[in-house]
């Protein structure tokens, strides 16, 4: 059957510019001399309050995407980034680097795979989580301790006075990830950022973890970007999902349609790829 | 240990079959312990607290286990990698513990090892030909003039062109390494192998290829597998049999059907019901239902047996058995839980 | 077994093994320093080597010119006492670079094996090792140097052995700090459970991946033996007479520096050009290998 190209969303008359829109977003990395295409000219958009899966595997360029759109290049590589990232209107490719570094955490926010490199481990968890409260807002002193008190609360560390005094050592994984939403939620962004944010994670822990961000969600009405390679993962976060591969979008759509009908080759031996708990004919 | 739910041929038969006697078990694993000695600020650590089970010729025990669970240890343990404060191992009807120097190498032959890093598992400085032929000529399993002949079969029952034996490790992807690991550890035609999370490190396409390589070498060849991960489902392909660890010990044991459609332990349900699954209902009920970790050590130690066991007077270990082959460990029960309730 | 699939199996660029020395792109700069060390190496020792052949003149043979500058018959002019100064130079070097080069091989050796040991074994094996050790570490180098020669008396035997002591400790640890991390790497333990006994391990596994600190390690003490052994000469202390050497030649050429500088110039150059030759070695070699590049 023809690819056919399911437009993202229905094109509704009047409806309002969605949150995040990417257009012919292309990044190149520059290696021994020779350019090494990481994006090859996507486009996606995100709207508001909206929550939208990337999965792909690895090499893929779905991280390196989302670096794109916050502006984070990758250490060490040079990397060179084209195309058209407009955020709540504006073009973010464009933004100067000050204006950019307000956006980040205000508006746009990101939660990294791995909490234990994440977060600086001289800092005291609450001080880290005072320094993107002071960044971005004019709250005094004591209101910012208050706030974060408040926002290690809520993202479920008990005992949150007392604990913000403590470095991240002291934190198990899961507990570390939290700390790292809180910091990332804490100025209430329109979109939130999530590069494989369970992968490191057991997965009980990954399930709780799961759990609070869909929550969080739901209180602070934030858009969803959540980059994975698990399916399982997907299925239970978002809407909308981008399949990547090399570099492309291979294939997009409601994320029941892609699961249970995949249209493109590709999509449909990942998926077929996925074990199940329930034995397959494979052999058991 | 109970009787195996699959039981399979003795060693000499190539390609056991479902229907063929139970015979020895090929690995017997009793009351294994491994404890870590104080460091630094760190209190010793108990590993590996009083582990049992079972394996039979050409079958595959999943060993499963959340990160702190000890599951690497034990592999580690069983292979005499790691040392054993107590408990015995013995493969082939060999006592393992307390063997040293040549014959403990003799033996290792019959057990090898697939580890998880396939980047970091291959020396990379030899050719592929040269880790391949390396037990081989330690174990002098076939004559010099051969050693070649052996690895270019080997590189072919992997999947991979007989060609590739001059290159380097750094040449390949994570997927082709890990095959080679593969190659190297059935060089020597083991009877048992230990694959200590061989495809977390890879891709889920290539997952899927690799499990299904060491299951085919698996029929070809009958070799058994100790395959340690924390990933359930990629264990649900490959095991005939599962076994659950929780902080050293193993909570249950029983065959793959069994454990994943009726799991009898706590522990062994919350794992089961926090695993992501790709269907967007059911996976969303999940997570709408996912609960507090319950405290698997708040039951007081001289609770009784939520069995009603008086294990102390009896003498006998924490264990029951809830059906043919399918045993549960009555430790690391949540307050409150009894058998027939749910979490 | 199923078919790989027909879509190809993403090429992620293979990152560097976590734990494997990271082979780095050759910068030009440390290559660029190899060669030239290894130039400047091969020219000495050719020189050295082909001493009395190449050498104008015998080194003990005096003339009736003493103190002369340089001049066509003596390229670098003579001694007090008439001798070419370039003849003495050259052989010279000979007696220097045997004593530096017997006695880095020396310590190269028992550090290789004290290193190895301590590092492998760990335990008491290495506490003991590294305390022994430490004690020698604990003196500077050149003190007891002094300290031996003066006891043991200033032969070219006791001059090697003397500075093969002196600089084990160095290179033992140099050699056991990689050791004890490459000792649990993957590579190893999968080797061990194939069966390679110990020794194999230790051999194939464990020496290759700590070669590379080996080496800039050992060019560094090249360079500071050269040192040594030159000052110890000064001092008196070197190879006695009648045997030329650069310290000695410094050390009384120095009462006629006005009269006849390229006395004081000629071995002083040749000492500066030989410790420099291993310095260069040593950074280009550091360069190259990018030593600090693993995890």
């Amino acid at each position: 059957m023809a690819q056919v190209d399911v437009p993202d969303v229905p094109e509704m008359a009047g409806a309002p510019a969605p949150l995040l829109q990417v257009r012919g977003l292309t990044a190149e990395f520059t290696s021994r001399g020779q350019q090494v295409p990481a994006v090859n000219g996507i486009d996606f958009e995100v709207r508001a309050g909206e929550s939208v899966g990337f999965v792909g595997e690895s090499g893929s360029g779905k991280s390196v995407t989302a670096r794109c759109v916050m502006r984070l290049e990758p250490e060490g590589s040079s990397i060179s980034v084209g195309g058209s990232v407009r955020f709540d209107g504006r073009e973010l490719l464009t933004l100067s680097e000050p204006a950019m570094r307000d956006v980040r955490g205000k508006r746009i926010a990101m939660v990294f795979q791995d909490p234990m490199t994440s977060l600086n481990p001289v800092l005291t968890v609450g001080a880290q989580v005072d320094d993107m409260l002071r960044r971005h807002t004019s709250l005094s002193r004591a209101a910012a301790r208050r706030r974060t008190v408040e926002l290690l609360d809520l993202v479920g560390i008990h005992e949150p006075g007392r604990r913000a005094d403590d470095y991240p050592h002291q934190f198990s994984g899961g507990m570390r990830q939290r700390v790292l939403i809180a910091i990332a939620v804490s100025c209430e962004p329109d979109l939130l950022i999530a590069d494989e944010p369970t992968t490191a994670l057991d997965v009980t822990v990954q399930a709780q973890i799961l759990r609070l961000l869909v929550r969080l969600r739901e209180e602070l009405g934030m858009a969803l970007m959540l980059i994975t390679h698990d399916f399982g993962v997907i299925a239970g976060m978002v809407d909308r999902v981008y399949v990547m591969y090399h570099g492309d979008i291979v294939e997009s759509g409601p994320v029941q349609d892609i699961l249970t009908s995949p249209r493109d080759a590709y999509t449909r031996s990942l998926i077929d790829a996925v074990p199940r708990l329930t034995a397959t004919g494979r052999g058991r | 240990m109970s009787a195996p739910a699959r039981p399979a041929g003795g060693t000499e038969v190539r390609t056991p079959g479902p229907d063929a006697a139970p015979s020895e078990p090929l690995l017997r694993v009793r009351d294994l312990r491994v404890t870590f000695p104080p460091r630094r600020g760190h209190p010793a650590i108990t590993a590996v607290d009083g582990v049992s089970f079972d394996i039979w010729p050409g079958s595959t025990l999943g060993l499963v286990g959340e990160s702190g669970s000890g599951k690497t240890t034990t592999g580690r343990a069983v292979l005499q990698l790691q040392p054993v404060q107590a408990g015995s191992v013995s493969l082939l009807g060999k006592e393992l513990t307390g063997m040293a120097g040549r014959r403990l190498r003799e033996m290792r032959r019959h057990m090898q090892f697939v580890l998880q890093n396939p980047y970091s598992s291959l020396h990379p400085r030899m050719t592929v030909e040269r880790i391949l032929a390396e037990p081989l000529q330690v174990h002098h399993t076939v004559p010099a003039h051969q050693v070649g002949a052996r690895v270019e079969e080997l590189l072919t029952l992997v999947g991979l062109d007989p060609a590739v034996r001059r290159r380097y490790p750094h040449e390949f992807s994570g997927g082709q390494r890990q095959r080679i690991v593969i190659a190297r550890a059935l060089a020597v035609d083991p009877d048992f192998v230990v694959c200590d999370e061989p495809v977390s490190a890879l891709d889920v396409r290539i997952q899927a290829q690799i499990v299904d390589l060491l299951m085919s070498l698996q029929q070809r060849l009958g070799v058994s597998y100790l395959f340690i991960a924390h990933d359930l489902a990629v264990v649900r392909q490959i095991a005939d049999r599962v076994a659950v660890m929780f902080s050293g010990q193993i909570v249950e044991l029983g065959a793959a059907a069994d454990v994943y459609s009726a799991p009898a332990h706590p522990y062994t349900r919350m794992l089961l019901a926090a695993v992501p699954v790709p269907d967007p209902v059911e996976q969303r009920r999940r997570l709408a239902a996912v609960p507090e970790v319950p405290d698997f050590r708040g039951r007081p130690p001289d609770d009784p047996c939520v069995f009603g066991t008086d294990h102390a007077s009896a003498g006998d270990a924490a264990w029951h058995e809830i059906g043919p082959g399918h045993g549960v460990s009555c430790r690391f029960w949540p307050p409150g839980v009894e058998p027939d309730g749910t979490l | 077994m199923s078919d790989p699939s027909t879509i190809a199996e993403p090429t992620a660029v293979a990152p560097a093994a976590p734990g494997v020395p990271r082979r780095r792109r050759r910068g030009s700069g440390g290559r660029g320093l190899v060669i030239t060390g290894a130039v400047m190496l091969v020219v000495m020792l050719l020189v050295v080597a082909l001493g009395p052949l190449i050498a104008p003149y015998p080194a003990a043979q005096t003339s009736p010119e003493s103190l002369a500058g340089p001049s066509a018959a003596h390229w670098l002019g003579t001694d007090s006492i008439g001798r070419d100064v370039l003849s003495r130079m050259i052989i010279g070097g000979r007696s220097t670079l045997l004593i530096t080069v017997v006695a880095v091989a020396l310590a190269l050796l028992a550090g290789l094996v004290l290193g190895l040991l301590a590092g492998y074994l760990g335990g008491v094996v290495d506490q003991v090792i590294m305390r022994v050790l430490d004690v020698l570490f604990a003196f500077p180098a050149f003190l007891l140097a002094i300290a031996v020669v003066a006891a043991l008396g200033p032969t070219i035997p006791n001059l090697i052995l003397t500075i093969a002591v002196v600089y084990t400790p160095r290179l033992a640890r140099v050699v056991r700090g990689p050791v004890l991390s490459v000792k649990r790497w993957d590579h190893v333990e999968a080797a061990r459970s194939v069966g390679v006994g110990e020794f194999t391990l230790v051999r194939r596994h464990v020496l290759p991946m700590v070669i590379s600190p080996i080496l800039v390690e050992t060019s560094l003490t090249l360079s500071r033996t050269i040192f040594t052994v030159t000052a110890l000469s000064f001092l008196g202390l070197g190879p006695p007479p009648p045997d030329p050497n650069w310290g000695g030649e410094l050390s009384s050429s120095r009462q006629f520096m006005e009269l006849a500088p390229m006395n004081v110039i000629a071995p002083a150059a040749a000492i500066v050009f030989a410790t420099l030759t291993f310095i260069v070695l040593a950074n280009g070699l550091r360069e190259m290998l990018d030593v600090t590049g693993r995890r």
